[in-house]
């Protein structure tokens, strides 16, 4: 009785972790589903966003105006490496580890020279805090993560249906096509990275505010994270959710249910340090399983990695 | 309306794979032409298209669209002035979006592409008329992905594509080659028909001799990199198969190389 006692204590604050990491993996699904390109950026994206939030609210900015600047600073972030695969012909993995390595050494100026830097919510106005994520009230984190999460996929559903948003889409989808009808699949791609490592950036900014603290190390692994939820919220609701807004929706739902499998996982007493090796291996698997329906089912399993 | 002057072009310079593709090719297509261009495998058939279309830039040499110098025009930037279709029946099309998102992206060639929406209701009228005279019932399937279209579908879609915006050139890279021969007539067909009633400057490469000699007002042959054969009006018109075959082997000068053209 206390494991599930203990659990559904702990079920809020993984539900906010999900939706924070869910913004997340809206901007690993941009890249790795839309623009088909694996971006490593995000992992030093995430905790530039959450640095340049942490270190402006601490200088007395309004925390919505740093989320702002923190969104800014992950534009400028999938800028660099769009550039290096678009101008510098460096290939998109490699593109997204340079910047992402880069970034370790931004991050530790902009955290003033120390890796980690708190921000307590006793002494600044935070938008969220993980104090308040068992409250009743306006002030619990869940109430505005879940409407930033509405809000942003709104936002997107916008976007990616507008006319440069389809030639993103289009870029991602065949740049052949693309650049035969006129599309300058080169912008497009840059455009993408941006965007997607803004919203990683933000989701950073989030994070750091829930818990407290911005840290230099914070985004290790996010990729992998990301990644996860995309792929959850793909086999769970794939053949469910056919609109864009809907497959963004279900990368949300996917990463709350990671971070809720995470708890239980945890409860049942999995060592914290095999949390990374579980993750990975699990994603690993997930990404091979239609590689393997393919060699094994023939001809479907082909249209199920299309479908992929 | 297309000039090609002096277009040399050679893969892998200066490496044991060194080959060259085109040996200063000049080629000028008046309005309205129509041209085949046929030739073996290497011939430099799809390399100058290429060429043409900015997927590739040529070593030397001009291309000149309309006046306009597009020589160093990267591809999406003189796409505008082109309409083209691939021989792999994928590439024409993105294969996870809608049918008429597919159509709407290229009604949008060459413009801006703004924070509109990316397809209005008038448009998705328009493009259920364009579908119907396909006449492969695709006009009911605006909504459905691309991807899951055949082949012969996928290559009418991407002609259908293609002819919007009125290009200045159309550029047909063995469209049909990967087709079974029942669809590819039909596409031949379609091809035909959308020229005439556009009068759309045409290049069409092609395997096949007897549509090279059946379609177009013009046919030219390429060799090792050259043109070799230039044959148009009433001079075409009288061509057989068994004609083309004589000519190439006095033009190349063996008799293996028309095995070549025939086989390949």
């Amino acid at each position: 009785m206390s494991f599930f006692a203990s659990l559904l204590n702990a079920a809020p604050g993984a539900v906010a972790q999900g939706l924070i990491w869910g913004l997340m993996a809206i901007g690993v699904y941009i890249t790795f589903r839309v623009l088909d390109v694996a971006d490593l950026t995000v992992d030093g994206s995430i905790a530039a966003g959450g640095a340049v939030c942490v270190m402006l609210i601490r200088a007395g900015w309004d925390p919505w105006l740093a989320m702002a600047c923190a969104f800014l600073t992950g534009l400028l972030a999938g800028c660099v490496t769009g550039l290096l695969i678009g101008f510098c012909g460096i290939p998109a993995i490699l593109a997204g580890i340079l910047t992402q390595l880069a970034l370790y050494s931004v991050n530790l100026r902009i955290l003033g020279g120390k890796a980690n830097q708190a921000v307590g919510v006793d002494k600044y106005p935070l938008a969220v805090s993980q104090r308040f994520v068992r409250d009743a009230g306006l002030h619990n984190p869940l109430l505005l993560l879940m409407l930033a999460a509405l809000v942003l996929i709104l936002l997107l559903y916008w976007f990616f249906g507008t006319e440069r948003g389809c030639a993103i889409r289009a870029t991602g989808a065949n740049g052949h096509m693309a650049r035969a009808q006129g599309i300058d699949t080169r912008r497009c791609t840059i455009i993408g990275l941006m965007l997607s490592n803004g919203l990683v950036a933000l989701s950073g900014a989030f994070l750091a505010q829930y818990q407290g603290s911005a840290d230099v190390n914070m985004g290790r692994g996010a990729i992998v994270i990301g990644l996860a939820a995309v792929i959850i919220g793909e086999v769970l609701l794939g053949k469910l959710f056919r609109n864009f807004a809907l497959k963004l929706a279900a990368v949300v739902v996917g990463s709350i249910l990671y971070y809720i499998v995470l708890q239980i996982v945890l409860q049942l007493g999995l060592n914290t340090n095999d949390l990374k090796l579980l993750s990975a291996a699990i994603v690993a698997l997930f990404l091979a399983l239609p590689h393997w329906q393919s060699h094994i089912v023939g001809k479907n399993g082909k249209e199920a990695r299309r479908r992929a | 309306m297309l000039e090609v002057k002096g277009i040399c072009k050679t893969f892998f310079p200066g490496t044991v794979n060194e080959k060259t593709a085109l040996q200063s090719v000049d080629l000028t297509l008046r309005d309205g032409d129509f041209v085949t261009v046929i030739g073996g495998n290497g011939a430099g058939k799809s390399t100058l298209l290429n060429v043409v279309a900015g997927t590739l830039t040529a070593d030397s040499g001009s291309v000149i669209l309309d006046g306009r110098d597009i020589t160093r025009l990267p591809e999406h930037r003189r796409a505008p002035y082109l309409g083209r279709v691939f021989q792999d029946p994928m590439m024409g099309t993105a294969p996870n979006m809608m049918i008429e998102e597919n159509l709407a992206l290229a009604a949008r060639r060459g413009r801006r592409r703004t924070l509109r929406w990316g397809i209005s209701r008038a448009e998705r009228e328009l493009y259920r008329q364009l579908l119907r005279q396909l006449d492969l019932g695709l006009e009911d399937r605006l909504t459905a992905r691309a991807g899951l279209l055949s082949g012969g579908q996928r290559q009418a879609l991407t002609l259908l594509m293609a002819s919007m915006q009125q290009p200045k050139l159309l550029l047909l890279d063995e469209h049909t080659a990967a087709l079974d021969p029942r669809t590819a007539a039909k596409v031949l067909e379609l091809s035909d028909r959308i020229v005439s009633e556009h009068q759309l400057t045409t290049m069409m490469v092609t395997h096949n001799m007897k549509d090279a000699i059946a379609h177009g007002n013009r046919l030219i042959m390429m060799h090792d990199g050259r043109v070799v054969l230039d044959i148009s009006g009433e001079e075409k018109s009288r061509l057989t198969v068994p004609d083309l075959l004589t000519l190439f082997n006095r033009v190349s000068g063996s008799e293996e190389s028309s095995d070549k053209l025939l086989l390949s």
